[in-house]
């Protein structure tokens, strides 16, 4: 109470409560995004160390640690953490910190909300991860939970898994609505939409993603629900219900949620690029366009995670090629990208490394996402490891190479000091070594024809199996060296200019470093 | 200059060398199959491959003579260029091109693959946690395909096998030269039948009768492996698919042979059999079909599979478990067997669970009361 009073009489220099109730109760966006961060980083580890679990029972054939049972209940409890606890999460905490600073206000829009969409995290995956310790064990039917194997012939812990996903919507959903509220209304004088920062873009069309289609996903687990504890039979064929239904459901979600994943990582490369090449973004409103036009996309390609299930010709026929079209925006990203490069004056801190790695790893695993659009050849690829190995090379060394980039570029502006550069460079080589030698052999063992989510595999699958558990463990332990790397610049560090990086461009570097408490109390002019 | 070369001749050698190994042991591509279509497949596969390796030559070839020519510490000073608009209409007209050079090929295979009209032979296929059931639509033929590969061998206390995990106590035989109609379905969860050589990959949905069909080439006769390719549960990796194709001839005596088989399985329920002989087969039968969920000594697994040692069923309960048997537990991984085994197997595996693992009761249910009980 003293506290708060004597901040009360210092106007102007608001500092925050001392104690874990800061924390608690905290409105800033700041304080918010940093705990967005933290709550990322340990679900980070902890689906890592459930992958760490998969890996090692793969490395030979043979089942030698854990049961199929188990390895089931890692293979979704992996899914859901990274995707829902990771990921996510990680882009909302990067928005919270830069987004305000970005487009020069004072903080979010809607403060309150703001604690209350993060504090609902903790909860939520507090009881899905319970569910590992309860007697039926926890949910076991892949992260894409396709019914009727998460309904009739679920665990009976599905319904806390059901609970979560809806608290994590809700979540996700008050995140997305304070994001477009602080775009939309708090902006600087003469910042107009054109003249916005490409994070603030990609994020403001990423909220609306999520915005229409965490819903879905809430009505899809609801359906569930109602199925498994109140007699209906949505997705129930013995009762009239549709398994297929689910699917579409889902993917509906589904498809969007990869670019929700995505499109912010966009953002955060369209800073690092340029500002290490110290030369302006080539092509921003093309950049703005090609965000748009993915996201709109997306909305028209769910069926191709579902070639298989037998749809009518006609139906494949239209998801493959909308699903080659979206080759055409994300190519122009990519294009945009190398000419920012082109003729500039390129250093290679490390941003700027983990940016370029994300270039180029997102761009192979754009291409095995191309192969995949192809529906016939899908026949073959779909359902093996070369889907874990696309997927993961859009999400590992792209969303989560992005976050990364984005905390070493961000970290001297939040904390006020600079990282170690020959540490951070070390993290980015064992990241980049390890992340190749774990997904790349996934591409031969699924076109030699691995099923995905298997216990246990015939023999001729066990070498490269054998070489990505290696990269697992190399890539799973160089994370370690991230945690260090962070806490030792929050402790310590050379101290940061305002600017921060020579060719940094953008409100945010006009500030001081670290960043005050509140960012601007004085609206900047944008010319 | 010599120390140049020498490392460039080797590297070329370790390249050959390691290429050479790729080929000889470490499978990293599709296979070609045996079908028009699964050719057509693999063409089309080879030709998207090397289109997205051309383009990342380009694109990675411009990065990297940008990262090492255009470095500030080489004295790189910027260009201030920001905008081309000459350029993103070219690379997106281009692209574009590439891709409806792209689209034709695939429109082509996928109608094909679309056309399952006219088949000879039609057989259908039904997924069951954990097995598959073939039907010979018309033929008087049907059963269940399981896995082969013993638990020990999983469990690493037996050596594994050449064909560990992709082996099944019974082949589903289809003829060659002749267009073999699948017809698609499951009776749990989802399940995927997929024959890679034959590229034919189809969910199978409970409600649903998907179709997919196969043309095996004359002279291609052979045994195909694949497994099943969507999450269904614990024993998802231990479902595997073996096809044998063999000629016209052979396939219509392998049908007759069925036939006899079914009826020989009839006749010998009607036989008497001594305690013994059901506790041996009643051995053999838990240990293929029970154990992987009830466990290899009737201790059960988790929640969900109850076990069999000390079970009130078991211990007293004879017709209920023989109902459990024939019709499964609604509502649970419990399927009903009645199709699935013959009548002799039934009551060996009751008599067996009755009587192993200190359960005791002395119980023997004969082929015969498995005949009454179905009636």
């Amino acid at each position: 109470m003293t506290t708060t009073t004597a901040a009360h009489d210092d106007h102007g220099h608001h500092g925050p409560a001392k104690g874990i109730m800061r924390w608690v109760l905290t409105t800033n966006h700041k304080d918010i995004g940093t705990m967005y961060l933290w709550f990322s980083f340990i679900m980070l580890l902890t689906g890592g160390v459930m992958a760490l679990i998969i890996r090692a029972e793969l490395f030979q054939p043979g089942m030698q640690l854990i049961e199929p049972e188990f390895f089931n209940q890692m293979t979704t409890m992996h899914g859901l953490i990274m995707v829902f606890g990771a990921i996510m999460p990680a882009f909302v905490g990067l928005a919270n910190w830069m987004v305000p600073m970005m487009v020069g206000a004072p903080d979010m829009a809607l403060p309150r909300m703001n604690n209350l969409s993060f504090w609902i995290l903790p909860f939520a995956f507090g009881m899905l991860l319970l569910t590992l310790f309860s007697e039926a064990g926890a949910p076991n039917f892949g992260w894409t939970f396709y019914a009727p194997l998460s309904t009739t012939y679920a665990p009976s812990s599905v319904t806390y898994f059901i609970f979560g996903v809806h608290l994590m919507g809700i979540s996700s959903i008050m995140g997305a609505i304070n994001i477009v509220a602080t775009i939309l209304n708090m902006r600087a004088p003469g910042m107009t939409y054109m003249k916005m920062p490409l994070f603030v873009w990609t994020w403001f069309i990423t909220a609306y993603l999520l915005i229409a289609v965490m819903p879905v996903l809430a009505g899809v687990v609801t359906m569930m629900l109602m199925d498994i504890h109140f007699g209906t039979s949505f997705f129930n064929a013995a009762g009239g219900g549709d398994p297929v239904l689910f699917q579409h459901l889902f993917w509906f979600f589904g498809h969007p949620e990869v670019y929700i994943m995505i499109l912010p990582a966009f953002g955060i490369v369209s800073h690092i690029i340029p500002t290490f090449s110290r030369k302006p973004l080539f092509g921003y409103s093309s950049m703005v366009y090609a965000t748009a036009s993915i996201a709109f996309l997306s909305f028209i390609v769910w069926a191709h995670h579902m070639f298989t299930v037998g749809l009518p010709l006609v139906t494949e026929l239209f998801f493959m090629y909308a699903t080659m079209v979206i080759a055409i925006p994300t190519g122009v990203k990519v294009f945009n990208w190398v000419s920012t490069m082109f003729q500039g004056s390129l250093t290679f801190e490390t941003p700027m490394l983990f940016a370029i790695a994300f270039v180029i790893l997102f761009t192979i695993g754009g291409f095995s996402g191309l192969m995949l659009a192809i529906a016939p050849a899908d026949f073959q690829y779909h359902d093996t490891y070369f889907v874990v190995a696309h997927f993961h090379y859009v999400l590992v060394p792209g969303a989560l190479f992005a976050i990364i980039a984005g905390v070493y570029f961000w970290l001297p502006k939040w904390c006020g000091n600079y990282y170690d550069e020959f540490l951070g460079k070390l993290h980015f080589w064992l990241s980049f070594i390890g992340v190749n030698i774990t997904f790349f052999p996934m591409h031969f063992i699924g076109l030699a024809g691995m099923p995905r989510r298997i216990p246990d595999y015939a023999l001729q699958f066990a070498d490269f199996n054998a070489v990505a558990s290696v990269g697992a463990f190399i890539f799973g332990f160089s994370q370690l060296l991230f945690l260090y790397i962070v806490i030792k610049t929050i402790r310590s560090g050379k101290q940061a200019t305002p600017e921060v990086w020579e060719g940094a461009d953008g409100l945010e570097w006009t500030l001081p470093s670290p960043a005050p408490y509140h960012s601007f109390s004085e609206p900047p002019q944008v010319k | 200059m010599k120390i140049r070369t020498w490392l460039s001749l080797s590297s070329i050698a370790l390249l050959l060398s390691l290429s050479s190994l790729a080929k000889a042991e470490w499978g990293v591509n599709m296979t070609e199959g045996v079908t028009e279509i699964s050719q057509s497949i693999y063409d089309l596969h080879m030709l998207i491959f090397w289109i997205c390796v051309a383009i990342g030559v380009v694109v990675f070839g411009v990065m990297f003579y940008v990262m090492f020519k255009h470095r500030k510490s080489k004295g790189a000073v910027a260009a201030q260029f920001d905008e081309s608009v000459t350029l993103e209409w070219l690379w997106t007209v281009i692209p574009t091109i590439i891709l409806i050079a792209m689209a034709v090929p695939a429109t082509k295979t996928l109608v094909e693959m679309y056309d399952a009209s006219d088949a000879q032979v039609d057989i259908k296929i039904t997924g069951y946690q954990w097995k598959w059931q073939y039907d010979y639509l018309g033929e008087d033929v049907s059963f269940f395909s399981n896995l082969s590969t013993s638990r020990d061998a999983v469990y690493n206390k037996e050596e594994k096998g050449e064909n560990y995990l992709l082996e099944v106590d019974k082949e589903v035989v289809i003829p060659t030269g002749q267009k073999v109609r699948f017809l698609i379905t499951s009776n749990d969860v989802i399940h995927a039948w997929w024959v890679p050589e034959f590229a034919v990959k189809k969910d199978a949905i409970p409600g649903y009768v998907n179709e997919s069909w196969v043309n095996v080439p004359v002279g291609q006769e052979g045994i195909y492996r694949g497994q099943c390719a969507e999450l269904c549960g614990v024993d998802h990796g231990f479902m595997p698919i073996v096809v044998r194709a063999v000629s016209q001839a052979d396939y219509a005596t392998w049908l007759d042979e069925q036939r006899a088989e079914k009826e020989a399985a009839a006749l010998a329920a009607l036989g008497d059999y001594s305690f013994d002989e059901l506790m041996t087969t009643g051995a053999e039968v838990y240990a293929g079909r029970c154990a992987a969920c009830h466990g290899q000594n009737g201790e059960g697994m988790g929640s969900m599979f109850p076990p069999m040692v000390g079970s009130d069923i078991v211990l007293n309960d004879v017709e209920k478990h023989i109902d459990i048997l024939i019709n499964g537990v609604a509502g649970s991984a419990m399927q009903s067997f009645a199709e699935q085994l013959t009548d002799v197997e039934i009551a060996a595996v009751i008599t067996y669970e009755r009587n192993a693992w200190g359960n005791d009761t002395g119980d023997i249910v004969t082929p015969r009361d498995i005949i009454d009980a179905r009636q």
